[in-house]
């Protein structure tokens, strides 16, 4: 497969590898694929109470497109609103990298660890909200 | 040593240097058409041709009367099963094969079935294996051709031909192999083997691509063919088309060093670095060895490996310096793994992770020591990225996640 150089510049300096406390409240884990389709994206993020993406980390098994499009939306997510991040859709990723058509499914897969993460984080955040609204007050 | 390392001889070999000095001047002095019978530069052609039909006839102990010159080992499978069936369709029209040969073959017997031919797949054991039992038991009134080739291309398995050939005799049933992947790595001899049709390919044993041969046994049983390409008569009409001199030289060239190859002690360094790969590899956790184990059911220059938790594509970009291939899907245009490796019963996910190595005439020691270090570094590089290998060391069964197919 011949990739595009900046495929090839996030495959071999993959930004943002590595792994967030998954039990934190502040940290929303997204997990896609299947390794049996021969990808599966972790994406984390973490995100402040006002709503901004603080920390975003990634692992992924997956193809050289896979590794570059979560790499890729580490960085455009960090530091950027939740409504920002919801509304980054596959064909941004595929655009920004010049995926081929082969590979196109990567972003696609890119763009639901996004969606899986923040509602993982929202989840979160509904139930503690709900636990607080629950308890006595003092 | 020089970057990158070529290391996938199943795919193709580089020609052997003896066999481009052979073929030059059949480009330039040599340059009859083999079928001009009535001036010098035709006779020059044709003793070029007939000298190559004895080297390789000398390679599998054949006569240079069965061997009959094609255009590559595509063009062999073809020929021995579609021909095979067009010439002899009264007399039935079933075909047994397995289900990990080449595309070559399979693509051939679908093609036929559209003919309404029948078609049985053998299924494979887990090291790639059928059973002249098996074979046996396929066999039925209507059965006209067998084709199980010697040895694959991607896992290394050898299958034992002489006891299915014998099989395919004893009911009077032809028999096909596809030897492209066993010539000079393995013995091969057409008696001792039981075999009708062979088909042969000259550039994966370091000769020219374009060029191939399929043998066809003349005599008990003398098996005839249906032509696919009409024309000019060359081949005793089997295969008709001006012969590509050079080519053939080349061929017969490469025969002629395949064969030396098992008494120049060729055979025997390519198996050593080979094993020396093996032992390198096996030293990395969790890698998992695909066909059978090194040794008389493998080539000699064949190593299939998977490499858990390491996506085979994003692996073949990691060693960029070394060439190899794998059965990722995310090689392929069907982004489906390999089939062969399927057809073994090797989990998808690590069919997903497998590399191929094809080890050749021109590899060194030191090349081998270098590709052995360089995956084990990637190795710990891709899983230090992967989050199954993050979920299985923090004790996670991976099968217990409902995973999203998409």
């Amino acid at each position: 497969m011949a990739y595009s150089d900046k495929v090839v510049d996030h495959y071999e300096n993959p930004r943002n590898v590595g792994t967030l406390d998954k039990n934190a409240e502040d940290v929303g884990t997204g997990l896609v694929g299947a390794p049996a389709c021969g990808d599966v994206m972790k994406l984390q993020l973490r995100i402040s109470d006002d709503g901004i993406i603080e920390d975003a980390k990634f692992k992924t098994f997956g193809c050289g497109s896979a590794i570059a499009s979560s790499s890729l939306v580490t960085e455009m997510v960090k530091g950027k609103s939740i409504e920002y991040a919801q509304g980054i859709s596959n064909s941004t990723i595929a655009e920004e990298l010049n995926l081929p058509p082969v590979k196109i499914h990567c972003s696609v897969l890119a763009e639901d660890a996004i969606k899986a993460a923040i509602a993982d984080y929202q989840k979160k955040r509904a139930s503690r909200l709900a636990a607080a609204d629950a308890s006595p007050k003092a | 040593m020089k970057l990158p390392i070529y290391l996938d001889n199943h795919a193709t070999t580089r020609c052997d240097p003896a066999v481009v000095e052979a073929m030059l001047p059949y480009l330039t002095e040599t340059f009859g058409n083999a079928g001009s019978r009535n001036h010098a530069f035709g006779w020059a052609a044709q003793a070029g041709v007939d000298q190559a039909r004895e080297q390789l006839a000398d390679l599998i102990g054949a006569d240079p009367k069965e061997i009959v010159y094609t255009s590559g080992a595509t063009e062999s499978d073809n020929l021995a099963i579609m021909g095979v069936a067009r010439f002899y369709k009264e007399k039935g029209r079933h075909i047994i094969t397995t289900n990990i040969e080449h595309k070559a073959v399979l693509d051939a017997c679908h093609a036929l079935e559209k003919e309404g031919f029948e078609i049985t797949y053998l299924p494979v054991d887990t090291l790639g294996l059928v059973t002249a039992e098996q074979v046996s038991a396929a066999i039925r009134e209507d059965t006209i051709l067998v084709s199980v080739m010697h040895s694959n291309n991607e896992i290394g398995a050898i299958q034992d031909i002489a006891a299915i050939g014998a099989a395919c005799h004893d009911k009077g049933v032809i028999f096909h192999s596809d030897a492209v992947q066993s010539l000079g790595k393995v013995p091969f001899d057409v008696a001792a083997l039981n075999v009708d049709l062979v088909s042969i390919s000259a550039h994966k044993m370091y000769g020219p691509k374009g060029i191939g041969a399929l043998y066809v046994r003349r005599g008990r049983p003398r098996i005839r063919l249906e032509p696919m390409i009409f024309g000019g008569g060359q081949e005793r009409g089997i295969r008709s088309g001006t012969h590509a001199v050079h080519q053939i030289v080349g061929l017969g060239k490469a025969a002629e060093l395949a064969k030396a190859a098992f008494t120049n002690g060729e055979i025997e360094r390519v198996t050593g670095l080979r094993d020396r790969l093996w032992s390198k590899l096996q030293a990395i956790d969790e890698v998992y060895l695909n066909g059978p184990v090194p040794g008389p059911q493998r080539l000699p220059n064949n190593l299939n490996v998977s490499l858990a938790y390491c996506e085979g594509e994003a692996m073949m970009m990691a060693i960029k310096d070394l060439a190899v291939s794998s059965g990722s899907a995310c090689t392929s245009a069907s982004l489906e793994p390999s089939y062969v490796l399927r057809a073994l019963g090797v989990e998808v996910e690590l069919a997903h992770t497998s590399i191929r190595f094809g080890i050749g005439r021109f590899n060194t020691t030191e090349e081998i020591d270098y590709a052995a270090d360089l995956v084990a570094s990637k190795v710990g590089w891709l899983r230090d990225m992967s989050p199954l290998y993050e979920l299985v060391k923090e004790g996670v069964d991976l099968k217990s996640i409902s995973w999203t197919a998409h």
